[in-house]
């Protein structure tokens, strides 16, 4: 842990503030996790934290600095933005996820699929067949929507059952990377955790894209 | 003692605030009104004179006349012009008598040709706020030189930007730009500041010419805003506007007489429309009677039902900005605890309705917060904001305000496609972080393109800059890392920087604000160094007590030369010379306080006359125009008034014969 640059002693909890002097800090390379005082895990108190969210707001927010220095003024805007962009990014599970995995040095995304060649493009295998009938079923209603026809009812209807089945799908994915989560944070199995929720994230992204046309071509319709 | 004021500079009206202890106040005029109308007027430019004529303006109520009589020297609803460029307010100039300067190109920051002189809408607002300035100083006995200043919270970087600048020009150091229905939030959390559970509250604005929808949750004196929605062109103004266009239609239909090349005609039927509005507020119906230029009168009674249909769709436009930002906060309206209506526009009943119906008031029981004035409640949050700046009220000692962007920032990729890099509803300041590299080998510069908005192609946002990252070390293409870092501060302005990481050399930035100022052009446009020299406090406010004791002395001599002066009575016209006499005798003193209270009490005794010659401007204006003015007239198709909604005049025709069959026009 460093020290305070104002002060000297050295810093407790939050990097981004002296638990002695009450200074700001002038922000450096640090994680998100740091930033709230957490440990690197994936399974965290939501409420704890926005707690500690609040208690660093008050005391590093611009609004507390309006008649200080101009440099006090620029810790308390980079410190601000930091702790932010850390609250932001751990409230949201799947972000957490992706950002705990990129910290310890995988490749998430679409670094790992390659740029262009995004994952979320590429249908996970065992759902191949499924998407090819599902985009032949969203071509064919897009056409009708251009003509101006109604669209086949039939039609409308499998995809109400494929989006429901989807996001049944978004939810299942939820879960498992909750589970996967865990384990990770056990400390047992970790680089085999870490792949499954690679894989898990991929699939998420690319449901989560499916879900989003189909509802979109179905508001269109409705 | 150093006052930070807190300013609402709104479409229609700006207030200026301060807080009185642990209470937000709001500061009148001199006319001793709270509400500043957001109307500028240049006065006649001063004859003969070698230099360049040092332009003076009206501000405020008493630029109201000069609206109608001389409409080509006024402008109004400027705020709709912030931040914007020639290329998008076609829609603006159709509904506005909005004269650009004849030699604006695109590109280039918009101006606005009020008589002889042109000004960007960042100088005019500056006036407003200089104006506001005035009257604080005045009330307060000190400079003010420091405020907290509102802005629609659906405000984009570019019409923040225009608000600072304008605050910049008026001499006033703006320590927080602050989301109006934030700052809305913020003087009502106060106003009850004995509960500390948890709630979560929507703030619903409507004001002049905006709309705003904010989502926030109220914990222990932290304001959280979580979602926030808009449309910064929606507001009372279309309402106005659609009335206008009604009666325009009409008038034209039954009487055969189009005034709509008649700027100041048309500013008088505005008056006529608007006052019908605000009566249908609390009236079942209410009345036109104007009189036409070759004698006729344009009679109409439009109930209260004919109304609401006409404006349904405008207010229907505020639905889809609710339920986004519900969508946003993942709340459905059963979870917001309490809904606060602010601007003038919710006096409207169909709007409480609509507010009703959106969030499910009446069904569970609950009724929407109007305790504070909707006019005067943005202004008395700024000013609560100015005071936890200030650091030094105990009541204000825990409050902290926790804003979102309320749109995405992204940059132009391949394709034209926008890369998010900030998400809306991010809690501000918030920062993001972009890699960026060469395409050809030996290449030194790299063009990015930053935008704002929603929508998936980058030409259907909102450009706010064109980035040139230059002085990259030549290297094979692909090699150079360059990290540019994007930071929104807690005013929602953003801030860029960047550094070539292999070589480690800062790249140089060059900011080309699509449509801002230079720092050196708002330098260029300060209002006057005369006003921001604070030497001497005292003798400024004499010599600013005595400019306003002569701008009233001067209409008092000219008086009898109007026609209204004959209509007052022998002891009206007595009362006048004896308050007149008694503001001569003050004036060459240095009592400052005994040339005020002798100028108001001269204000005072002149308002009736004041309205009558109101009254004239308005009947001769409607009654039609000499040879010699018709030369005023705006100049044609630019400043035509469309119809906002091509079935709007037919559905008020067919709604008016059916409500109007059988009544006489007597």
């Amino acid at each position: 842990m460093a020290d305070c640059a104002q002060c000297g002693v050295a810093l407790q909890g939050s990097p981004l503030i002296c638990g002695g002097c009450g200074a700001v800090q002038p922000v450096a390379a640090t994680d998100y996790f740091a930033v709230l005082g957490l440990e690197r895990r994936l399974g965290l108190d939501g409420a704890a934290v926005e707690r500690e969210f609040h208690r660093l707001s008050r005391r590093l927010h611009p609004d507390r600095f309006a008649r200080a220095s101009e440099a006090e003024k620029q810790n308390s805007l980079a410190a601000t933005a930091l702790l932010n962009d850390a609250w932001r990014t751990l409230r949201d599970p799947v972000e957490r996820v992706e950002y705990l995995l990129k910290l310890e040095g995988y490749a998430v995304g679409e670094e790992h699929a390659g740029k262009g060649k995004s994952a979320e493009r590429q249908p996970p295998p065992d759902l191949l067949e499924e998407v090819f009938e599902l985009n032949m079923q969203l071509e064919e209603l897009r056409m009708s929507q251009r003509m101006g026809e109604t669209a086949d009812a039939e039609v409308v209807a499998d995809l109400a059952a494929a989006e429901k089945r989807f996001a049944a799908m978004l939810n299942d994915v939820d879960a498992a990377l909750v589970a996967e989560g865990a384990r990770w944070d056990g400390g047992q199995g970790r680089a085999e955790a870490a792949a499954r929720m690679i894989e898990l994230l991929d699939r998420r992204r690319y449901v989560r894209n499916l879900v989003r046309d189909v509802r979109q071509s179905l508001t269109v319709t409705a | 003692m150093e006052y930070i004021v807190g300013i609402d500079l709104g479409t229609t009206n700006s207030l200026v605030a301060y807080m009185q202890g642990d209470e937000p106040v709001v500061i009148p005029g001199v006319d001793g009104s709270n509400l500043v109308p957001s109307i500028v007027t240049l006065d006649p430019l001063p004859t003969g004179g070698e230099e360049a004529p040092r332009p003076t303006v009206t501000v405020g109520n008493s630029a109201r006349r000069a609206l109608i009589a001389t409409p080509e020297r006024a402008i109004y609803s400027v705020k709709r012009l912030m931040g914007r460029g020639v290329e998008d307010i076609a829609e603006e100039l159709k509904l506005f008598p909005f004269r650009l300067a004849a030699d604006v190109q695109p590109g280039e920051v918009l101006r606005i040709q009020l008589g002889e002189m042109s000004f960007t809408p960042s100088e005019i607002s500056a006036y407003i706020l200089r104006q506001l300035k005035r009257n604080a100083e005045r009330f307060l006995g000190a400079p003010v030189k420091k405020a907290v200043i509102t802005v629609p919270a659906y405000f984009n970087d570019a019409q923040r930007q225009a608000t600072r600048d304008a605050g910049r020009m008026a001499g006033l150091d703006v320590l927080r730009l602050v989301n109006e229905p934030t700052a809305a939030a913020l003087a009502y959390g106060l106003d009850r500041g004995g509960e500390s559970a948890a709630r979560t509250v929507a703030v619903y604005d409507l004001g002049g010419g905006t709309f705003d929808v904010s989502i926030l949750k109220l914990n222990d004196g932290i304001f959280e805003v979580v979602a926030t929605n808009g449309d910064t062109h929606l507001g009372g103004d279309d309402i106005d506007n659609l009335l206008l266009v009604v009666a325009l239609d009409e008038i034209r239909a039954e009487h055969g007489v189009d005034l709509r090349q008649q700027p100041d005609a048309i500013q008088a039927l505005r008056k006529a429309v608007i006052e019908a509005k605000i009566a249908l507020s609390t009236e079942p119906v209410a009345k036109l009677d104007i009189e036409l230029p070759g004698g006729d009168r344009y009679q109409r009674e439009i109930p209260r039902e004919v109304y609401e249909q006409l404006i349904a769709p405008v207010l229907g436009r505020t639905a889809g900005p609710c339920r986004q930002a519900l969508a946003d906060a993942g709340m459905a309206p059963e979870e917001i605890d309490e809904v606060v209506l602010v601007g003038g526009s919710t006096r409207i009943p169909a709007v409480r309705a609509l507010v009703d119906e959106i969030f499910h008031l009446s069904a569970r029981g609950r009724k929407p917060h109007t305790e504070l004035n909707p006019d005067e409640v943005v202004a008395m949050g700024a000013a609560v904001q100015a005071s936890i700046l200030e650091g030094s009220s105990a009541a204000t000692d825990q409050l902290l305000l926790l804003d979102v962007t309320p749109l995405s920032l992204g940059i132009e990729a391949l394709g034209g496609v926008v890369a998010r890099v900030l998400q809306r509803n991010s809690t501000i300041p918030a920062s993001a972080t972009e890699h960026f590299t060469t395409g050809v080998d030996g290449q030194t510069n790299v063009a990015i393109h930053v935008v704002q908005g929603e929508r998936e192609l980058a030409k259907d946002c909102r450009s706010l800059a064109r980035f040139d990252l230059k002085g990259i070390p030549p290297m094979p293409a692909g090699l150079p890392r360059i990290e540019v870092r994007f930071l929104i501060d807690a005013n929602g302005i953003l801030q860029v920087s960047a550094r070539e990481q292999r070589s480690g050399t800062e790249a140089q930035i060059e900011v080309k604000p699509t449509y801002g100022l230079t720092d050196d052009q708002v330098e260029a446009m300060i209002l006057d160094s005369f006003d921001n020299a604070e030497s001497d406090f005292a003798e400024r406010q004499l010599i600013e007590a005595r400019l306003e004791a002569d701008t009233i002395l001067g209409a008092v001599a000219r008086a009898p030369e109007n026609a209204a002066w004959a209509r007052l009575s022998a002891d009206e016209h007595a009362a006048v010379f004896a308050a007149r006499d008694h503001l001569i005798a003050v004036h060459p003193g240095s009592d400052l306080k005994a040339i005020r209270e002798a100028t108001t009490a001269l204000d005072a005794a002149t308002r009736r006359f004041a309205e009558l010659m109101m009254d004239d401007a308005v009947s001769q204006a409607m009654r039609g125009k000499t040879m010699e003015s018709a030369d005023q007239t705006l100049n044609a198709g630019q400043a035509e008034i469309h119809a906002p909604h091509p079935f709007a005049p037919a559905q008020m025709e067919e709604a008016a014969v059916a409500q109007t069959t059988g009544e006489s026009h007597d």
